[in-house]
């Protein structure tokens, strides 16, 4: 199996599966892109509404095909009737959340169940017909690359290619309006359409995906990328790549993994490989991931104790706190019985001789540099040094000496 | 929100109250606006205000919390739609001079954390005009880096805008309005929760940018400052009080009508007899 995946994911496992894998990685590519939008702009659970509308239109699609004599199986057929009825749940929350006193997450949640539970009523009677059996509609829901027409999968890639063309296009707009509304429609951008747009692109996103991922799932490659791609970058312009990458690799593994294990839904597992590329970012990126914020916070609290520690002992005061004194001991400051060392008597007048230049010059100046006092930075990164020896000359002989 | 042209008032109207749009034009108005109504829900929040920016004058738009300042210069701009009432911008329809208008928000409008730097702040007020495909070549981004060095900001260029201070998040606010390169700038509370420092760096470049010919209006709520930093004023509590030079409409009377009880309450009422 792990060969299979392998040579899936080397794009040597036939023609079938290395279509599929591209499809699902222009899929991801295009998904995390538009995602980035939605997650800028904070309404990430209005595609998981949209997602959800789409199901009645795929079931009234296959009904309609096979009246007219088809045997409904068309993938365009049925992506073309996710898509209206997908319009149709957006035009519904628009409008409960423009026209109405309704909030958009009452909004959200009504159109959300209401479409699902039509799609799922539809199913069942699709269940009834003798050409529904075979359908294979069930795969909408998680997703399945199982089985996938070579025709599918070319659809497919088209349609997340025009995606993500759409998204590159209309980057910058789409910034601005996520970022500041109000400056957006000051230059003449229409902040309603660009919105609607914004989730035209997601539908298209849903649609497209709901082969491979599914629709139950989607939602988590729009947002799961850009979310894991936030913690490496402070730029827009690399967010929407990084997320498009995310998403493109999850899609891609994901596709391989699925091909070497068939029974396995193909959504849950592209989902499941973007959360695992979201949970790197989360521990491990410097800026914001979680092992970095608890290392900043050590270095602080350490900082904060030997500070306090110092000015204790340049007033001849006992430590009692025992981080503090381990800190101060594992720095040769004070002897294992407390007793401060040379070294430590020295620092301890440092300290003390700097809160007194700091409380002379904030009791004489009122500005940017006064207001960094925090206990904690060091005056000479504020001050110049003949400021300082200004500071020294007006502390005079109070100025102590060492404790 | 959607925005819908307003219907045009009928000139006999407009006429009444004095000076019609076209003639607020042709005397050289930068912002004219007749007959403006905004509603949030069913109460107007900004009701039936007539006003004329002159071009090349400074105008601080004065009021007390809730009297529709800020609505006022939003639906003047076209960003949030109004009842009623007709705009124009340098004589002609605001679609056709959106070009010529920078437009500072408050600062508490927009989220610090999004993951933008202080220079592609700066750099969204030259998107404008790029339409989709273009690139920002080296002589706009210079242009970007000069607006960022007029506030004093060239040395946070790199930084993500959320480790600001909230005056140097304003500033940052003003350089990307000065990137825009326009005539008319429209500054939403400018000095609400900046540093001194900040503030004067804010009103001198306002004060060089009239010095350069072009039209700055400003919402502004600190009455002690009005006459230092301002030559006009529009007084404004949900309908327009007064309007024109300091002399004539910021006085104790103006300011007792505008604020009402509020003015006793705060004794702010010296100020404006100056």
């Amino acid at each position: 199996m792990l060969d299979q995946a392998l040579s899936a994911l080397l794009l040597q496992a036939g023609w079938n599966a290395t279509l599929v894998a591209l499809g699902a990685a222009l899929l991801g590519a295009a998904a995390g892109g538009a995602g980035a939008f939605i997650f800028l702009r904070k309404r990430a659970l209005v595609s998981d509404a949209v997602a959800h509308a789409t199901l009645p239109g795929v079931a009234l699609a296959f009904i309609v095909m096979v009246a007219l004599g088809g045997d409904g199986r068309s993938l365009v057929g049925l992506l073309a009737g996710a898509a209206g009825s997908a319009w149709l749940g957006l035009l519904a929350v628009d409008r409960l959340t423009r026209r109405t006193r309704l909030s958009e997450d009452a909004a959200i949640g009504a159109v959300l169940s209401v479409f699902f539970g039509a799609g799922v009523v539809l199913l069942t009677v699709i269940q009834t017909m003798t050409a529904g059996r075979q359908a294979g509609l069930e795969s909408f829901l998680l997703g399945a690359t199982a089985g996938m027409l070579l025709e599918d999968a070319v659809v497919i890639a088209l349609g997340a290619a025009a995606c993500a063309l759409a998204v590159a296009l209309l980057r910058r707009p789409m910034t601005l309006v996520a970022f500041d509304p109000g400056f957006a429609a000051s230059t003449g951008v229409n902040v309603a359409r660009m919105d609607l747009a914004m989730m035209g692109l997601v539908m298209a996103v849903t649609v497209v995906g709901l082969k491979i991922v599914g629709l139950i799932l989607i939602v988590a490659l729009l947002i799961v990328p850009p979310a894991a791609a936030r913690f490496w970058t402070e730029r827009t312009d690399r967010l929407l790549v990084i997320a498009a990458g995310i998403g493109a690799v999850s899609g891609w593994v994901g596709a391989a993994i699925s091909a070497a294990a068939p029974d396995l839904p193909t959504g849950a597992v592209i989902v499941l490989v973007a959360f695992a590329l979201f949970l790197a970012g989360l521990l491990l990126s410097p800026a914001r991931g979680v092992l970095a914020a608890v290392l900043r916070r050590r270095r602080f609290a350490h900082r904060v104790h030997r500070r306090q520690g110092l000015l204790a002992l340049a007033r001849g005061e006992a430590i009692l706190e025992p981080l503090t004194q381990r800190l101060l001991r594992r720095e040769g400051l004070i002897r294992a019985d407390g007793v401060p060392t040379e070294a430590g008597r020295a620092e301890a007048a440092k300290a003390r001789l700097d809160e007194a230049r700091w409380a002379a010059m904030r009791a004489r100046r009122d500005d940017a540099e006064a207001a960094r006092y925090d206990g904690l930075t060091p005056i000479e990164t504020v001050l110049a040094p003949d400021e300082i020896a200004e500071l020294d000359r007006r502390l005079g002989p109070r100025a102590p000496e060492g404790a | 929100m959607r925005l819908r042209p307003a219907r045009p008032t009928p000139p006999a109207l407009v006429a009444e109250r004095g000076r019609t749009l076209r003639e607020a034009d042709e005397g050289g108005a930068a912002l004219a606006v007749r007959g403006l109504t905004v509603s949030y829900g069913e109460s107007p929040a900004v009701f039936d205000v007539d006003a004329t920016f002159p071009a090349g004058s400074m105008t601080a738009i004065v009021g007390p919390n809730g009297a529709g300042k800020s609505t006022f210069l939003k639906a003047a701009l076209g960003i949030v739609a109004r009842v009623s009432g007709e705009v124009s911008v340098f004589g002609r329809p605001l679609e056709a001079s959106r070009g010529r208008v920078a437009y500072v928000p408050q600062r508490a409008s927009v989220d610090w954390d999004f993951p933008v730097r202080v220079i592609d702040v700066v750099e969204m007020g030259l998107w404008r005009g790029l339409g989709l495909l273009g690139r920002l070549t080296g002589a706009k981004r210079a242009k970007a880096r000069d607006a960022l060095a007029r506030v004093g900001m060239e040395g946070f260029a790199e930084r993500q805008i959320g480790r600001l201070s909230g005056g140097q998040q304003q500033r940052v606010f003003l350089a990307r309005a000065l990137a825009q390169g326009a005539d008319l700038y429209v500054l939403d509370e400018p000095f609400a929760g900046v540093d001194a420092a900040t503030e004067r760096a804010v009103v001198s470049v306002l004060k060089d940018l009239q010095a350069e010919g072009r039209t700055v209006i400003a919402v502004h709520h600190d009455l002690s400052t009005v006459r230092d930093y301002f030559g006009r004023v529009l007084l404004l509590n949900v309908r327009r009080i007064a309007e024109g030079p300091l002399d004539e409409a910021f006085t104790p009377e103006t300011l007792q009508e505008t604020y009402g009880g509020r003015l006793e309450a705060a004794g702010l009422g010296a100020l404006a007899a100056g």
